[in-house]
């Protein structure tokens, strides 16, 4: 009933050569999407030009144009073809069309940052195999960092903070320091003499106290600086200076990822489904906080309005080609998206075939196994989650820098699943694929959707409650069904992932999965969360220090 | 404030809080038993939970003008939101669990969510093509009255409960007469019937228990029937308790279900319901901190509003988790359904 066909053995037959195809087809779909987004060619060709300007073929023709990346990943063709049409594709069509038409580049945008955060759950969800259902927290941390910073919001915490000094000088700040460095200095040294000798309850209780006090001391200076700044808060009423952007790129960078371990300390000791409901509930605490905490978040209303960086021989550059100046902050943001996913992906593909990439899998295929042959469980599933963490806090803060506005409604569990099912669709494990379920999604979430929507709203039959527009959990939910229940490897899969995933088809010897299918895991030990912790320690090769 | 005012106050928040903890109990039964035969998290349960309100609220309008009695109603509207989210759970789990019982773990889970959201949008369109949204219950004249108020026959009781400081609306005690009764009837269903008994034994051990003649898939239909049927009454209990229900409102209860699954020890259902019990009375707690501070002069409980209950029930599961993952009435070899 499952319909799932074997897994096709990889067939050495010659596959034909499409460079001619691909070359043509990428000079079709881009001269169809350069004709479809320059207003004054429209004019010019009447009613073609206004079936070209249907919200439906104007998603059907950027959907056939980003294709054409797709294909010259997919087929084969000479490797300058391939090229030629990615590079071409991405740095000159899409800019070119982009200009005439700032959707398109708004667009483009906001497809990498999904991409980039779809690689980013991949590698919790698809290489570590734990099912992480907050993750658009780390994205929220990521957007929140850079828009409380760039924008009016950081001169009014200043001026709060100015108002309500407490007993707050120079010397809580001298004392925050202090604590810091003392707390921190004895942390330390409890882990140095931890890590030859099991800890005991004492070893605990001061390791306890000394992170709490470091907590402290962190605060205290936090707040000292601001109070000790208050002052120049009528100088950035506007926010840092823009050039900062840079900075918040790796701070964004290393709050996300401390968020990650953070959130991931307490609960990567739970197992599949319950690491599932909680870090949904974490993520959701994250929202509920943006939402209330008014003084550094503006509450529901959000923050705006939020700053780009300036580049000032960018700008010269984008103005030289034609760019308006409203225009230049867009394609600055479009090139570095473009880089920045660039750089995720190799940072992936690195990662994935390095020590910590096959520690992740094994990890997914079997805990104890993996555990038994000296593994660090904790540690390895920590560096999964801030490495995604880390991604989606960079993408949230080129997501802040681009809509200029950031509010808890853009961080809610939808979103997550969202991306998850991005995840899922391209295949668990993909980095092709995962791009690639990341462009559908947005695609169908951003233009195929709510054209349809447009298209069908006048239209008597269908009644307003139907609108495809509104559909997108309905879309969501049965891409997340259908693709479990047809293609569990997902649209571009993962070769090593098929084989497991269709691994009862078509072999006989079921060692590979440790315990046997889950039919005969009816006992629940191996699996159930309930036990597991307790026993995580105790088993060998286990990690005895980092724990705590 | 003195002791003698506030005593009535802190058993009257307390009452309100089992209450509501019925509510979430018999929710939590629903994620425990689905949990105790196949160990999955059924995310979609919070939708056939919502079902169940639905067609409740759609019992309850289209009975509204007929001359009826009001408990003849409420009987008729739980046994149609029983009928109806029983059903949908056995369908859902024929549809989108049994295909992927050899699947990797990771993977019913996801369609669970996937199901979970296609409800969401299957409830919204269908009362949407009635114009509605928010459905406001309607219920029977005299149930949003005082529990043995003036002039009825048992005031005096009603005069007692109210002297030690619990004041109860009609509504809320027929709410926990049904959930006592389910409860008694799926006690003894799950431990004195044969059924009860062939799905212990596949929530045991499927393989076994199929070798001792046990159908197993026929077993955990049979579960999700009953899930489900336990969720169309506390989609019920659920509408009368809070008035209004939409397709979206199914995930605030049913997270808090689940951590009240967890609580008790997911698999067991006494501590299912000791569990909602607990996190019913810690919500309504955390509601009215702001009216303690406010009594008590500090500033700073004020600020914590009633946004931060979803907080409180994750935090407890986060808690909960960490410190004893087995729950209260958990044993280290799980028990199970």
């Amino acid at each position: 009933m499952t319909a799932v066909n074997p897994a096709a053995p990889r067939r050495a037959l010659p596959v034909p050569d499409r460079t001619f195809l691909l070359v043509l087809l990428f000079l079709l779909t881009s001269a169809l999407l350069l004709v479809s987004h320059n207003p004054d060619g429209l004019e010019r060709l009447g009613g073609l030009g206004d079936t070209l300007r249907n919200p439906i073929v104007e998603a059907v023709i950027v959907s056939l144009f980003l294709a054409n990346v797709l294909f010259a990943y997919l087929w084969r063709a000479a490797p300058w073809a391939k090229a030629l049409v990615g590079l071409g594709s991405l740095l000159l069509v899409l800019p070119w069309a982009g200009q005439q038409d700032t959707s398109l580049l708004d667009l483009s945008i906001q497809i990498m940052i999904f991409a980039a955060l779809a690689l980013g759950l991949n590698i919790v969800v698809g290489l570590a195999g734990l099912l992480d259902l907050g993750y658009v927290a780390f994205f929220a941390v990521g957007a929140y960092v850079w828009g409380i910073f760039a924008s009016p919001r950081f001169a009014e915490i200043l001026r709060y903070y100015g108002e309500n000094p407490g007993g707050t000088n120079a010397a809580t700040l001298a004392f925050g320091l202090f604590l810091t460095a003392v707390t921190a200095a004895s942390m330390v040294y409890i882990r140095r003499r931890g890590a030859r000798t099991a800890p005991t309850r004492a070893s605990t209780w001061s390791f306890g106290l000394a992170s709490f006090g470091l907590v402290a001391g962190i605060l205290l200076v936090g707040r000292a600086l601001l109070v000790l700044n208050a002052s120049r808060a009528a100088g950035l009423a506007n926010g840092i200076d823009p050039n900062f952007f840079w900075l918040f790129l790796a701070l964004s960078v290393f709050a996300a990822a401390v968020v990650g371990v953070l959130i991931g300390l307490p609960v990567l000791r739970l197992k599949g489904d319950y690491l599932a409901i909680i870090t949904l509930g974490l993520g959701e605490v994250i929202r509920v906080l943006a939402n209330n905490l008014d003084l550094y978040s503006a509450g529901s209303q959000g923050i705006t309005p939020i700053r780009s960086a300036s580049v000032p021989w960018f700008d010269r550059a984008a103005g030289a080609l034609g760019f308006q100046p409203d225009q230049y902050y867009l394609l600055f943001l479009y090139v570095l998206v473009l880089v920045l996913v660039a750089l995720i992906l190799l940072v992936n593909v690195r990662l994935d075939r390095s020590r910590i990439g096959r520690a992740w899998i094994a990890i997914r295929d079997d805990e104890i196994a993996a555990q038994a042959m000296g593994v660090p469980l904790v540690q390895t599933k920590l560096i999964a989650f801030a490495t995604g963490a880390s991604f989606a806090g960079v993408m949230g803060m080129v997501f802040a820098a681009k809509q200029t506005f950031v509010s808890p409604e853009s961080f809610n569990i939808f979103q997550s699943i969202g991306v998850l099912s991005m995840v899922i669709l391209g295949g668990m494990g993909s980095f092709p694929g995962v791009i690639l379920g990341a462009t559908v999604v947005t695609l169908l979430n951003l233009r195929i959707l709510p054209g349809l929507g447009e298209a069908t709203a006048n239209v008597p039959w269908i009644p307003q409650q139907v609108n495809p527009g509104q559909l997108q959990r309905l879309v969501f939910g049965i891409i997340l069904v259908a693709i479990m229940l047809l293609r569990p490897e997902g649209l571009l899969p993962n070769r090593r992932r098929v084989l497991e995933l269709h691994h009862d088809d078509n072999q006989e010897d079921d060692s590979a999965h440790g315990v046997g299918p889950a039919l005969t895991a009816g006992g629940g030990d191996v699996f159930s969360p309930g036990l597991a912790p307790q026993h995580e320690e105790d088993r060998a090769g286990g990690t005895k220090g980092e724990t705590r | 404030m003195d002791l003698a005012t506030l005593l009535p106050f802190v058993v009257n928040v307390i009452a309100g809080g089992l209450v509501l903890g019925f509510v979430y109990a018999i929710i939590a039964l629903g994620y425990t038993m689905v949990y105790g035969v196949l160990q999955l998290i059924n995310f979609a349960h919070s939708e056939v939970f919502v079902t169940g309100a639905v067609v409740g609220f759609e019992v309850f309008r289209v009975l509204a003008p007929s001359p009826l009695n009001g408990y003849l109603k409420l009987i008729i509207a739980l046994l149609a939101a029983m009928l109806v989210s029983g059903l949908l759970n056995v369908l859902i789990e024929r549809l989108a669990y049994r295909p992927l019982r050899n699947a990797p773990k990771l993977v019913p889970l996801i369609t669970a969510i996937g199901v979970s959201l296609i409800l969401q949008d299957v409830l919204r369109i269908i009362e949407g093509f009635q114009g509605r949204f928010d459905l406001t219950y309607t219920l029977p004249a005299g149930f949003s009255g005082k529990f043995c108020g003036e002039g009825s026959s048992c005031e005096a009781l009603g005069n007692v409960l109210r002297t030690v400081g619990i004041d109860l609306q009609l509504k809320d005690v027929i709410l926990i007469v049904v959930s006592l009764l389910s409860l008694a009837v799926l006690n003894y269903l799950v431990n004195r019937t044969r059924l009860g008994k062939a799905i212990r034994a596949v929530a045991q051990d499927r393989v076994t228990a199929g070798l001792m003649g046990i159908d197993a898939n026929r077993m955990i239909s049979a579960t999700f029937l009953i899930g489900g049927a336990l969720g169309g009454i506390s989609g019920v209990l659920f509408g009368m308790k809070f008035g209004t229900v939409n397709a979206y409102s199914g995930f605030d209860p049913g997270i808090i279900a689940f951590t009240a699954a967890v609580l008790g020890g997911i698999g067991s259902i006494p501590g299912a319901v000791l569990g909602g019990l607990v996190l019913g009375v810690i919500q309504n707690l955390i509601g009215v901190t702001n009216i303690f501070g406010g009594l008590l002069g500090i500033a700073n409980l004020e600020a914590i509003d009633a946004s931060y209950q979803r907080i409180g029930a994750f935090l407890v599961l986060v808690l909960i988790l960490i410190f004893k993952p087995t729950g209260l009435l958990g044993k280290s070899n799980v028990e199970k359904v």
